[in-house]
């Protein structure tokens, strides 16, 4: 199989000891490749203009790095006929545009706002506000054993009063990947409008967005090789279209007068001032260098290293797997905790031995209260990762307990 | 830092300590100091009577660093005026933050000064300061 760490100039920082990271933190930020770093020194070496404001040819050819990016971003995910791409600064700011955008302007008093208790802070805080603002509720979807979503407490939650749910295709906590288009159908069959988080799905699965239905689809373009300071949303025209705009200023105006303003079609609408070009050309080379291997194939890969991952983390005594330790529906996002070590201090133990995990609640602080665990150890592999980063990880945890003062 | 001089037998002491780890039945003062990034969570109670702080209760959860910390906290405020240990609180952070590094002004600090090299290992700062701040909060401006 080919060597793709070779392409990531990170991983040929070589320490004192000959060894490279063992970076298992990809659910909170992924590596780079050259062609990423390269396509955005590029942009600023050759391209650089302001897209859609020069009659030049240099503008005219950063405003087709921009339009082709768009376009290169709706072939990945399939976006259907009647949808849009919006560039923004990450998946938070994509989805504080639909709260206060779509949230603030169509839920009303009484309205039932349903999220899942594992959803990322990112996609929880905002409808919180519209809540308070609003006078609408939030119903929680909980948990099976499992830590799953289940199409049961669906059932149960998502009613006639539910005008809006807010819901991650796979959680950046526990791995696992909701029943996402049974949802969306449910929510449809009651007049509700679907807010889908796909910033851990984007970046580790094959999305096509037509079949999925989503209303609206955030995510980061850093969790799947991008650079930081690029996001994306993915909304249907017909919300889109009738929204107010979240950011006013320049590039997203029609007709400015003293006293009013028409507002330029979507996404320009959407998309206030002068967008960051550079992120937005190393994203489009890292949705080339993802389609050069295939979603399927990189699926494949990380299945592989995710089987692994479950066990050999269930093969050291004291490391406790948190929720569902198979390898259906999930992706390869494992949380665990070691008995008796909290889990800032496993993390600086794996440190010493140059492994990256994260610790702590992973901005997702009401699943770990669902889960009554006050903090947990997260690994999480991407396509770069290697059976040897894996086995290091265990070995390095076979140690932590003696560094805390337990026999073993 | 190498993890020899971070997990010290005094601070695994410390840290395992239950001395303190219980509510208590009327305090007077209570103050809850999270860091958020690692999930550590501390309350602290405080019976404070004619100035001087009589009782100290640790509740909440958290990295050796921060129990460890916050242990080695109630035993040196306990039984002090109020302005002791606002001075020791002031001196503790000092000495993480390097602002207070005179030798004879730590000496208040006592078995605290273990923490003195935690001032190198900068993902673990917030875990020593954070009960120290909590009583800083507790215990209000002068």
């Amino acid at each position: 199989m080919k060597d793709f760490r070779k392409d990531f100039p990170l991983f040929t920082n070589i320490d004192k000891q000959g060894r490279s990271i063992a970076y298992l933190d990809n659910a909170a930020t992924t590596q780079k490749p050259y062609a990423v770093l390269q396509a955005q020194e590029e942009y600023y070496k050759n391209k650089n203009a302001n897209p859609h404001r020069g009659a030049y040819d240099l503008s005219i050819e950063a405003t087709k790095v921009l339009d082709d990016v768009r376009e290169k971003t709706k072939r990945w995910l399939h976006v259907p006929i009647d949808g849009e791409i919006i560039f923004t600064k990450n998946a938070s700011e994509s989805l504080n545009l639909v709260a206060y955008s779509y949230g603030m302007t169509y839920i009303k008093e009484g309205d039932e706002i349903v999220l899942a208790v594992s959803e990322h802070h990112s996609n929880l805080v905002p409808w919180q506000m519209v809540a308070k603002a609003k006078g609408a509720h939030l119903t929680y979807l909980y948990l099976n054993e499992e830590g799953r979503i289940t199409l049961e407490e669906a059932n149960r939650k998502i009613t006639s009063k539910t005008k809006l749910v807010a819901i991650a295709q796979v959680s950046n906590v526990t791995g696992l990947v909701s029943p996402i288009e049974e949802i969306i159908g449910l929510a449809h069959s009651k007049g509700a409008v679907v807010v889908v988080d796909g910033t851990q799905g984007a970046a580790h699965l094959a999305v096509d967005l037509e079949n999925m239905d989503a209303d609206f689809y955030a995510f980061s373009g850093h969790k799947m090789l991008g650079p930081m300071g690029i996001g994306v949303l993915y909304g249907k025209k017909k919300y889109l279209n009738e929204m107010p705009p979240f950011l006013y200023g320049g590039d997203m105006i029609e007709y400015v007068e003293e006293q009013s303003t028409t507002y330029a079609p979507v996404p320009q609408k959407f998309e206030a001032g002068t967008q960051n070009m550079g992120s937005i050309a190393g994203f489009g080379a890292a949705i080339d260098y993802l389609e050069q291997i295939g979603m399927s194939q990189i699926q494949r890969i990380e299945e592989d290293l995710t089987r692994y991952l479950l066990e050999r983390l269930s093969s050291v005594s004291h490391v406790n797997i948190i929720g569902s330790s198979s390898l259906e529906n999930r992706i390869g996002v494992v949380p665990f905790v070691v008995d008796g070590v909290h889990p800032h201090d496993v993390v600086t133990i794996l440190n010493k031995d140059l492994v990256a995990i994260r610790s702590g609640n992973h901005c997702a602080q009401p699943l770990h209260s669902f889960l009554k665990v006050p903090a947990t150890c997260r690994a999480s592999v991407y396509l770069y990762n290697t059976k040897e980063d894996i086995d290091r990880l265990a070995d390095s945890l076979k140690g932590v307990r003696r560094w805390l003062g337990y026999g073993a | 830092m190498e993890l020899d001089e971070l997990y010290t037998d005094l601070i695994l002491e410390y840290s395992q300590s239950s001395a303190y780890k219980k509510p208590l039945i009327q305090p007077n003062r209570k103050m809850r100091g999270v860091n958020p990034s690692c999930g550590d969570n501390i309350e602290l109670e405080l019976k404070v009577d004619n100035d001087i702080i009589q009782e100290i209760g640790l509740l909440g959860n958290g990295c050796a660093i921060s129990q460890a910390s916050a242990s080695m906290m109630a035993e040196l405020i306990e039984g002090k005026t109020v302005k002791e240990a606002k001075e020791l609180a002031k001196t503790f952070i000092g000495m993480i933050q390097k602002t207070v590094t005179n030798g004879e002004e730590l000496k208040i600090l006592e078995e605290a000064r273990a923490f003195q090299n935690i001032s190198n290992m900068p993902a673990r700062v917030k875990c020593a300061v954070l009960s120290w701040h909590t009583l800083e909060e507790a215990l209000g401006e002068d």
